[in-house]
């Protein structure tokens, strides 16, 4: 599913240069449960940014499905992007004007499909997270949770092969977090490939497998013996 | 290439965000609203001008003498003259441009100079020929005007201002028929004159009494002079053409210097006429420069607002194109955004300054003042609006511009 070879990166400013990534290689099967653990400034972030085609990388390969994502085109990108990944933020980013229902079916938006068509596919999306009655409400009427359910039907709507998650669960609580972390594991068993950029352990653990990055490399990668985890609920 | 669905994404961003959009919106609203209402004040102060000549002859023009300034043929310079009535067979015979011809004398304003039974006013007398009706269309609220039989046959009848009846006759009688004194002669009245236009020869027509050219010099005693001549020229010949060879053949046959310069006067409505005419290319002009330069203006500010409001929206506008869009529909969204905009606010000027000229046509619909029935024509009106639609296209060019080159990650990075 994902293929990355020698991938290197690095941000210039006017005085410096920051080599962030330094020669990753990362295989990453079809319906992976994956978290990607790191110190803040290891490159884990600037790594889920390139899988998300966010970001170009400098040199490498990075093979998505087969194709080969390289010097894509704004377009091209923005394309793959929307047929492919689903984004899920630590902020929700959800457009704060737009109420629910319809942050959740812009991508289809994107894709060209009909205003009552996707507002139908919205509300059955907004109905699996247990938020249909919430569909008429804007964010700022909604708990950090909630929103977090919003924006995680919006990066399914599209039915994409891959999630990337920016630390999901980063601005809720720990219940909440649970919650989250127990509808993206339902997900995943829906065979979604999941991607869970995290520093929180409790986040790992509820992933098949864990990728420790440090200063831009990838230093291990181990399978979590405790999945599936057990919920006291 | 209208697409519905997209204006109603646009449709949603615009009135989610209503005090934003209506700020952006104001400046065109007042730039078109301004526009509007200078288009019409102007189009009112041409309508206003043009009705104080209505019914004058635009090609005519108009002849008097005055002393000689130059000796000439053994005649010393200084010598009074007057025009008579060979003058006119001579015009006739030499300047066949000339279309219709009307020679006046008149006989000054004196204390009550036109009396009937016990009413008495001073008013202007006037000698005419049929003719100068042609020239300067009278409007006639009883009767007729003066005709070739009353002319050839000397007749004693008049035809009085609207005003002079209002004073010598009481108030709705028929005065076709009835008898007053003009300086102590008996004139039959056979018309009541009502001018059409803010010009006057010789006095104010409403208050003159107008008498059969030839009765008036007989009458008086004026033998063959005439005091002024009023020419138009044939249709397709310039008036000042005209009025040059009739001054070069007035001299000639009065042994006048063809150099002199003061001895045949003159004015031509030509000249009076383009000066209008450029007065009011002049005002139009100046309006549309001002009025299309307040629309800039507010396109201007649209333009500025709009690009504050895509800084300030980077995180919006990243977030949709981490979704999928493309930088095209990013562009194409914040440039329809624009355009829509644009137009909405210009139509809403452009119908409150309807409003507000049809509100003041109201108010001006019976003065006699220089402005008269503002409006903007249809043609005005789209023209308007076509010229929006381009402003709106450019004032959402550079915002447009701006808003495609965020970067998606640039928007979503965490704070």
């Amino acid at each position: 599913m994902i293929k990355l070879s020698d991938i290197n990166k690095t941000y210039y400013t006017e005085a410096t240069s920051l080599h962030v990534l330094k020669g990753v290689d990362l295989l990453i099967e079809s319906g992976d449960y994956v978290s990607i653990m790191g110190a803040s400034g290891s490159g884990k972030s600037t790594l889920l940014n390139i899988l998300g085609m966010l970001d170009n990388y400098d040199t490498g390969d990075y093979y998505l499905n087969n194709i080969l994502i390289k010097n894509l085109s704004e377009r091209q990108a923005a394309k793959y992007r929307n047929e492919m990944i689903g984004f899920v933020f630590q902020s929700f980013n959800l457009i704060n004007f737009k109420n629910a229902l319809e942050n959740v079916a812009l991508p289809l938006y994107y894709r060209k499909i009909s205003r009552k068509k996707r507002n139908i596919i919205a509300m059955e999306y907004l109905d699996k997270m247990g938020l249909k009655d919430w569909a008429y409400h804007l964010p700022s009427e909604m708990s950090g949770g909630q929103k977090q359910r919003v924006a995680i039907a919006r990066a399914i709507i599209s039915e994409p092969k891959i999630l990337l998650a920016d630390e999901p669960t980063g601005a809720l609580d720990s219940k909440t977090t649970e919650e989250v972390m127990q509808l993206l594991t339902d997900l995943n068993k829906g065979g979604i490939t999941t991607i869970i950029v995290t520093h929180e352990k409790s986040v790992a653990d509820a992933t098949k497998k864990v990728i420790h990055i440090k200063d831009g490399m990838i230093e291990s990668i181990e399978s979590n013996h405790n999945y599936p985890l057990t919920t006291n609920h | 290439m209208f697409d519905l669905d997209k204006f109603q994404e646009i449709w949603i961003t615009i009135t989610h965000n209503k005090s934003r959009s209506v700020m952006t919106a104001f400046g065109i609203f007042w730039g078109m609203f301004m526009l509007v209402v200078m288009v019409g004040t102007g189009i009112a102060l041409e309508r206003g001008i043009s009705s104080q000549i209505e019914g004058f002859a635009t090609n005519s023009c108009f002849i008097w003498t005055d002393r000689t300034s130059l000796p000439y043929k053994g005649f010393r310079k200084g010598r009074q003259w007057n025009m008579e009535n060979k003058d006119l067979q001579i015009l006739k015979s030499t300047v066949p441009e000339i279309q219709y011809m009307a020679p006046m004398i008149f006989a000054g304003n004196t204390n009550n100079n036109v009396t009937r039974n016990d009413k008495a006013g001073s008013y202007h007398i006037k000698g005419n020929l049929p003719a100068y009706n042609l020239i300067d269309n009278q409007k006639l609220i009883f009767g007729r005007y003066i005709n070739d039989v009353d002319i050839a046959e000397k007749r004693k009848v008049c035809v009085i201002g609207e005003r002079v009846y209002e004073v010598l006759f009481p108030h709705g009688e028929d005065p076709i028929g009835k008898s007053i004194q003009v300086r102590g002669i008996y004139f039959q009245v056979i018309g009541v004159t009502r001018s059409n236009a803010n010009i006057n020869i010789g006095g104010d027509s409403m208050e003159s009494v107008i008498l059969p050219f030839s009765t008036m010099q007989q009458v008086f005693n004026m033998g063959n002079s005439i005091h002024f001549m009023a020419i138009t020229a044939q249709p397709g010949v310039k008036v000042s053409e005209v009025e040059k060879k009739v001054y070069a053949a007035l001299k000639t046959a009065n042994n006048i210097s063809p150099d002199d310069p003061t001895a045949v006067g003159g004015m031509n409505m030509e000249d009076q006429f383009t000066m209008f005419l450029y007065l009011g290319i002049g005002i139009s002009s100046l309006i549309w420069i001002v009025g299309l330069g307040t629309l800039f203006a507010g396109a201007v500010g649209v333009s500025n607002i709009m690009l504050v409001t895509v800084r300030e929206r980077t995180r919006e506008i990243g977030i949709r194109r981490a979704l999928g869009a493309t930088p095209r529909v990013i562009v194409s969204q914040i440039l329809t955004e624009s355009v829509v905009l644009t137009l909405m606010a210009g139509t809403a000027g452009l119908m409150f300054g309807v409003g507000i000229l049809s509100l003041a046509g109201k108010l001006l619909e019976n003065s006699t003042g220089i402005l008269k029935d503002p409006q903007i024509g249809f043609g005005v009106g789209i023209g308007a609006l076509l010229i929006l639609l381009i402003i709106g296209t450019l004032a959402g060019f550079i915002p447009a511009n701006r808003a495609m080159k965020i970067k998606p990650i640039e928007a979503i990075r965490e704070e």
